[in-house]
């Protein structure tokens, strides 16, 4: 879908502090083009302080580079442009559109400004498929606020999509979500990953080892261990951190 | 399956609702250039006139508050910078060339035309001036207070306090604005003598088509994707930055567009009613566009003109009978409207439907 090559993640030193409070302490990691790393560690951690620094919520210290370009301190929309996206623990569309408004405005930044003063006739392609990778299509013209939770999730991971991002940051994509639904947001991300790079935060285990080609733990804002599900299980320390969580042990 | 439409399903009241806007216009437009001409009086063609310019206002006022979410209440500011280039035109152009108007020389302190009036001895300045005066503001405000994320009751209170401070500011300069009095006395209207019936008459279908284009325009605003994006922004501004938009950019447009159909509206309420004042201005009569809005809808174009109208006219006729009483009942209206029916009344029409399609939906799955 995508001509232009992949890009490298690298994160360099960040720090984030709040008030004195250090929640993300010297952070460095590098998320390879293509990967599916999931981001683990106990609450507090600052997993998604990270994630709020790298996509422009948080002011931090450090530097972060996707694709060579410097991402800290410039503005949250212009972040977005450079083909970053994320989503929120709780999902958030726009519930009074329907499935298609909300996909169509996602993939409304390319757009030139006039194009915004006519209305929409036909179904966009990258909206078509989106709707068809995330299986949404039944649901194209029902109000978004209507939807099953796991659907919204999808929905939002859809509009992601149309925005042809190269690097997905998804926070607890499948929490509160039904084992059936897990399966098949597993799935999604699989299929999405083939062309991008996807980086979730998540407290499921299960899910975890079910599909993440690697993964990082974070404790107390540092990185604590790295490297594929098998390695970071093996770790003592991650151990020690997850001591009497029977998912890891 | 028809494209356009956004959430009507294709069933059978969907296809006559397709006739339902065309025949709508249609049928205001038989009643503003056929009914009201034939079977109103000169002088009540002249108040409906005047409610049609309120309409103006609330059409812009359904564009930023009902979709963009800004709760305009300071709308006067607006219309009185268009209301105002007009008049201080039509004073100019009453005295003659050279002349100073005649409230000038009433109030005696000045013998020269005060630099910040000459330019509006022109017309095509002064009708440029309507448009550019009230969007170049707006584009000020919206762009300092937006990029900072003012909003909610914050942005309410600042565009009051705004209009407020510029009908005090027209009182404080009563030698060179007319004070309290405002501007009034016009003669002539671009060269046509505002005592004869007929031009009046010209007037008020000025009005009618000035009123009925913007509704027009505003709805191809509401459906089209910048309508969507708008209220995407309404509902979660945060989420539209992280598509990678700048709302402050998005609501800006809208506030500009709002503003911009406020100026007009005082522009032509200047030959319509004969009159621009602070009293016409402030605070008072910026809510009052408001109420308008809200009672008949929001959301909606045609409702927040239609109710705009329908307050105006209570206004008048209401508080002919019960002076003192009519504040109270309007703005209890506007309590119970806001709190129980947050659409308008044109939200009923709606409730109506979904509840049809509702039922229509359990039969069909039954």
């Amino acid at each position: 879908m995508t001509e232009q090559p992949l890009n490298d993640l690298v994160i360099d030193d960040v720090r984030v502090t709040f008030d004195g409070f250090v929640a993300v302490d010297g952070v460095s990691l590098r998320v390879g083009p293509g990967d599916l790393r999931f981001l683990i560690g106990p609450n507090g951690a600052g997993k998604t302080t990270l994630v709020d620094a790298i996509t422009g919520l948080t002011p931090a210290t450090g530097s972060v580079r996707f694709g060579g370009r410097e991402l800290l301190g410039r503005p949250v929309h212009r972040i977005v442009r450079l083909g970053i996206g994320r989503t929120f623990q709780t999902a958030t569309v726009f519930e009074n559109l329907t499935v298609l408004q909300n996909l169509d405005i996602a993939a409304g930044t390319t757009r030139r400004p006039h194009t915004l003063l006519r209305r929409r006739r036909t179904v966009p392609d990258e909206v078509q498929r989106a709707l068809e990778t995330t299986g949404l299509t039944g649901q194209r013209d029902r109000a978004a606020g209507t939807l099953a939770h796991g659907q919204k999730q999808w929905l939002e991971i859809g509009m992601l999509l149309v925005q042809n991002v190269q690097l997905l940051l998804l926070d607890e994509p499948v929490a509160g979500m039904s084992h059936e639904e897990r399966e098949q947001t597993g799935q999604l991300l699989q299929r999405v990953g083939e062309d991008r790079t996807v980086v979730v935060i998540e407290h499921d285990m299960d899910f975890m080892r079910a599909f993440a080609a690697s993964v990082t733990v974070l404790h107390a804002g540092r990185v604590l261990s790295e490297g594929t599900v098998a390695e970071v299980r093996a770790d003592p320390r991650v151990q020690e951190v997850y001591l009497g969580e029977t998912a890891v042990a | 399956m028809t494209d356009s439409s956004t959430s009507k399903s294709p069933t059978a009241p969907a296809r006559w609702a397709r006739w339902r806007t065309p025949l709508g216009y249609a049928l205001g437009a038989l009643v503003l250039f056929g009914l009201a001409p034939l079977v109103l009086s000169d002088f009540r063609l002249g108040q409906l006139a005047r409610y049609l310019c309120v309409a103006i206002v609330a059409v812009g006022i359904s564009l930023a508050w009902g979709r963009g979410g800004m709760l305009v209440l300071g709308q006067g500011l607006f219309f009185g910078l268009g209301g105002y280039a007009m008049a201080m035109h039509m004073k100019l152009a009453d005295a003659g060339a050279g002349q100073l108007p005649d409230f000038m020389l009433l109030y005696g302190s000045t013998d020269e035309l005060p630099w910040w009036w000459q330019p509006f001895s022109s017309p095509v300045v002064a009708l440029a001036a309507v448009l550019v005066l009230p969007m170049g503001l707006a584009a000020l405000i919206g762009w300092s207070v937006f990029r900072r994320r003012v909003r909610g009751a914050y942005f309410a209170i600042l565009s009051q306090a705004l209009a407020a401070a510029f009908a005090i500011l027209l009182i404080g300069q009563q030698a060179t604005t007319g004070g309290t009095n405002g501007l009034t006395n016009f003669q002539g209207f671009f060269g046509f003598s505002l005592h004869d019936p007929v031009n009046r008459r010209t007037v008020y279908f000025l009005i009618a088509a000035t009123l009925l284009l913007l509704m027009l325009a505003t709805r191809q605003l509401f459906h089209s994707r910048y309508g969507e994006l708008l209220v995407a922004v309404r509902d979660s501004e945060e989420r539209v930055r992280f598509l990678g938009y700048d709302p402050a950019l998005v609501k800006l447009v809208a506030y500009v567009l709002s503003a911009g159909m406020a100026g007009v509206a005082g522009a032509l309420f200047v030959p319509a009613v004969g009159i621009i004042s602070p009293a016409l201005i402030g605070i008072v009569p910026s809510i009052q566009f408001v109420i308008g809005a809200a009672i008949g809808g929001r959301a909606s174009v045609a409702g927040a003109a239609l109710g705009a109208v329908a307050v105006a006219w209570a206004q008048t006729t209401l508080s002919e009978e019960f002076p003192s009483a009519w504040t109270y009942f309007q703005g209890g209206l506007f309590v119970v409207v806001v709190a129980f029916l947050p659409g308008g009344l044109a939200s009923l029409w709606h409730l109506a439907a979904a509840r049809r399609r509702q039922r229509t939906e359990v039969v069909t799955a039954a």
